[in-house]
């Protein structure tokens, strides 16, 4: 091969002392799909940032087709042919595609006209060019996830970029959506374009990757070349440990034969229609489908932050209808929501605040709130969950401030402290590191073993097979199959959540 | 064991507000540079008398602007309240404490009203409050026909112009008492809890079984109920119901509490600071009166020293963040 396209030589970086990155190599061809894989916190995101001009490295040197250069702010980056697609989504909701192609550099006409056909046939060309079939004049918030990060790939191709770097791209798809993103990715590789791309998910990096680089604390640990590596290498270079110690562990009780939860002909057109399933005492029963199935809304009407139009619910052989969270939460049903920054964690406040919302009745003395015992049950969830910070004191310290694992494990928290006999975890270890999420696992089947009932909503297979002793299978609503612990594989779930068979 | 030696010495009192006392602290040196009539004992007790009707009226606006919402409709419940109540007494041969129960039930109605309307239809608090405001305004003066009402009742009277102690004014007083019931509910309840989760994320509070309608209807009507009061002791101590006074109010009682560090985001703020942010444009008054400085110059100059002031505040952030490098 030729030059490299991008060479990163010895980069380093403190933030007030302390290394966040100490000497970090990475080289990208043309047309390679270069895998950046590290725990969080490990530093893939301080990298990324000076590549796209949002940090100065201390040292170290970046080389571009084997020339020297330094990158002095993010419009630079992009003139040096780098594009960056953001983990989450940096779209005008309201504007229309083309337009937030062209946003900040609109073409312009005549007494500062916006040439706004103009733009559309542009966007139209771009968007084809990439086999995405979007019209450019649809406004962007009617767009799902995955389509809106396709134009956000869209447009990083359009400011002719050299190198897309994908963060974490595949987080919030669906399977279905991932295969489409990659499609993507090969048609760019085809106008050889290179790409990092930054994942927590194997499977997808053994997919599509050519060479796989991974860091640690800040560390180049290594490259190696897809097809001379596997999963558990990779794993034992992320984590520095062998990989036997990070298996995930299967739940020693099984489920009661208690019935705590009864769900029948449960029904909120348009999210899901005639649901019905029961949830065994100690039992994780998980939710299984494509995002969109129609998952997400069913947990919200048993917990009762959505009304359902038909069916009834039985908790304990007694029916329940909640109309709102809070007698949901006094019935004992607590749910660690979807997006825990935007409904699980007040993130401006500290992580005690968040660890004692939900459960501040426990606490009520007269009026008075009893302080004391409230530190008390907030330190004990913190090292219960092993909740960790930069900071020395954690609990005062800002939610915001906490990687993603560890604010995740708040939201869990705040649910574990109002003591509740079902307990409901929307997609628990989304984009999270993988040391994170053992942790997760392993306080899941804990807490079932402790007769706890859980219904697990996951859009990650490997994960609901491994965690679930049965799982319900949800396509467009409506309820496609219940799998047993024995069927429980990958093929068996994507048939029902995606394939034309019902049960 | 590691997080007690961490725990600072200075108390979160200063450590929180330790922008605005900067401010407050060369302010005072300014003015008492500039005039000797400034630290005198009698001076320093009128600053406190003439703060405490804009302190009343922040505290209410505290909590609204940490819940996430505003209220502009504080102003006119002043003026409603002193003309109403006033009214009562002179034209209507109410019992003075009749009257005053009326005029501060009224208030209350319309901070309820206020809280209804925002926590029901979920329209934003400031377009709603922006119309009450109107109607508020337009029964003062409907009721008085544009007249101020003299009124020489002697316990209506005492209650603005009263000392304790023959020391302390009345209005003083209640301010204090103020400050420490509003921070009591504010720290120390579940009531206060919810407030900063709501302001928070909204969202989140919803799913944490935070009652929000509630909470958002009890803190409108607490604005108006401290509204009213400071329409009533304004009253008092004008020895009249004016229907022209409080116009401004409102955003006298928002830049103390953003002067004080409550962000309009919503989720963020302290009595503390708002008590401070209300000294801060007292004393600005004050030592503009005592040197001389004509009312309409002052407006210039207090708007000037207030974006400052918030500009200075909104680099904390930086401060702190330069200082924990520099250890």
């Amino acid at each position: 091969m030729d030059t490299p396209i991008l060479e990163m030589i010895d980069i380093k970086k403190s933030f007030s002392g302390i290394y966040a990155l100490s000497g970090i190599n990475l080289s990208l061809e043309e047309g390679e799909v270069h895998a950046l894989l590290g725990e969080n916190g490990a530093g893939k995101s301080t990298l990324i940032k000076i590549l796209g001009g949002i940090y100065r490295p201390d040292s170290g040197t970046i080389k571009i087709k084997g020339e020297e250069v330094e990158i002095h702010g993010v419009r630079d980056a992009e003139m040096k042919g780098i594009g960056i697609v953001h983990q989450e989504i940096v779209l005008v909701p309201q504007l229309t595609v083309a337009q937030n192609i062209f946003l900040g550099r609109e073409l312009m006409g005549s007494f500062s006209r916006v040439k706004r056909k103009e733009m559309n046939i542009q966007a139209e060309e771009m968007l084809q060019n990439l086999g995405v079939s979007i019209s450019p004049t649809t406004s962007v918030s009617s767009l799902t996830i995955a389509q809106q990060q396709m134009i956000e790939i869209v447009k990083a191709v359009s400011f002719q970029a050299k190198i897309i770097v994908m963060d974490e791209p595949s987080s919030s798809l669906s399977v279905e959506e991932v295969e489409q993103l990659f499609q993507i990715i090969a048609r760019l590789k085809e106008k050889k374009i290179s790409i990092i791309y930054i994942s927590h998910r194997m499977e997808e990096i053994f997919k599509i990757a050519d060479r796989i680089t991974v860091i640690r604390d800040g560390c180049y640990i290594g490259t190696k070349k897809n097809g001379e590596t596997d999963v558990d290498e990779l794993i034992s270079m992320m984590v520095g440990r062998e990989l036997k110690e990070f298996s995930v562990p299967k739940k020693q009780i099984s489920k009661s034969d208690e019935i705590i939860l009864e769900v029948k002909n449960l029904s909120c057109r348009p999210y899901y229609s005639d649901i019905s399933f029961q949830l065994h005492k100690g039992e994780i029963l998980g939710f299984a489908g494509l995002v969109g199935a129609g998952r997400s809304e069913l947990m919200e009407s048993i917990f009762g932050a959505r009304h359902f139009t038909k069916g009834e619910v039985f908790l304990r052989g007694e029916q329940v209808h909640f109309f709102n969270p809070m007698q949901a939460i006094k019935a004992g049903i607590g749910f660690v929501t979807e997006d825990r920054k935007k409904t699980g964690l007040v993130l401006g406040n500290t992580v005690s605040f968040n660890l004692s919302l939900a459960s501040l009745d426990k606490y009520q003395k007269g009026i008075l709130l009893e302080k004391e015992r409230m530190e008390e049950s907030v330190q004990y969830y913190t090292d219960r969950l092993n909740i960790k910070s930069a900071a020395l004191d954690v609990k005062s310290t800002q939610a915001s401030n906490l990687s993603g694992g560890n604010q995740q494990k708040i939201v869990i928290g705040k649910w574990l402290a109002t003591m509740p006999s079902i307990l409901i975890l929307d997609e628990p270890t989304r984009g999270i590191d993988i040391h994170a999420k053992l942790e997760i696992y392993n306080l899941i089947n804990e807490l079932a073993e402790g007769g706890m009932s859980i219904l697990l909503v996951s859009s990650d297979l490997p994960e609901i097979i491994q965690l679930c002793d049965r799982v319900c299978v949800l396509k467009e609503g409506v309820m496609t199959g219940v799998l047993e612990s024995h069927e429980l594989e990958q093929e068996n779930i994507m048939r029902f959540a995606a394939g034309g068979e019902s049960a | 064991m590691r997080n007690r030696i961490e725990k600072s010495k200075v108390p979160h009192i200063i450590s929180d507000n330790i922008g605005i006392m900067v401010v407050l602290l060369i302010l005072c040196i300014i003015v008492s540079l500039a005039t000797d009539k400034f630290l005198t004992s009698g001076n320093i007790i009128s600053v406190l008398r003439q703060i405490s009707i804009n302190t009343y009226i922040a505290l209410g606006m505290t909590l609204i602007i940490i819940l996430g919402h505003i209220d502009l409709t504080v102003g006119a419940v002043v003026a409603m309240c002193g003309t109403l109540t006033v009214g009562f007494i002179v034209n209507q041969g109410l019992p003075v404490e009749l009257a005053i129960i009326g005029g501060v039930l009224l208030g209350v109605l319309f901070g309820f009203i206020n809280g209804v309307i925002v926590s029901t239809f979920k329209v934003p608090s400031f377009i709603i409050t922006m119309a009450m405001m109107n109607v508020a305004n337009g029964i003062a003066y409907v009721y008085s026909g544009g007249q101020s009402t003299r009124i020489t009742d002697g316990f209506f009277i005492s209650i603005g112009t009263g000392y304790l102690f023959s020391l302390i004014p009345l209005p003083v007083l209640y301010m204090i008492l103020l400050i420490i019931v509003i921070s009591f509910l504010l720290v120390k309840t579940r009531f206060g809890v919810y407030v900063y989760a709501i302001g928070g994320n909204r969202e989140a509070a919803r799913l944490s079984g935070i009652p929000i309608r509630k909470i958002e209807i009890i803190v409108f009507t607490l604005s108006g109920l401290l509204s009213a009061f400071a329409g009533l002791v304004l009253a008092s101590r004008m020895y009249s119901g004016q229907p022209s006074v409080g116009s401004g109010y409102e955003m006298d009682a928002i830049a103390a509490c953003v002067l004080g560090g409550t962000s309009m985001a919503g989720g963020k703020g302290s009595i503390s600071g708002t008590v401070l942010g209300a000294m801060v444009i007292g004393i600005i008054s004050n030592g503009l009166n005592l040197i001389g400085v004509s009312s309409y110059w002052q407006l210039i100059v207090k708007g000037i020293i207030i974006a400052t002031a918030v500009i200075l505040d909104s680099q904390k952030e930086k401060f702190k963040r330069n200082a924990i490098i520099r250890k």
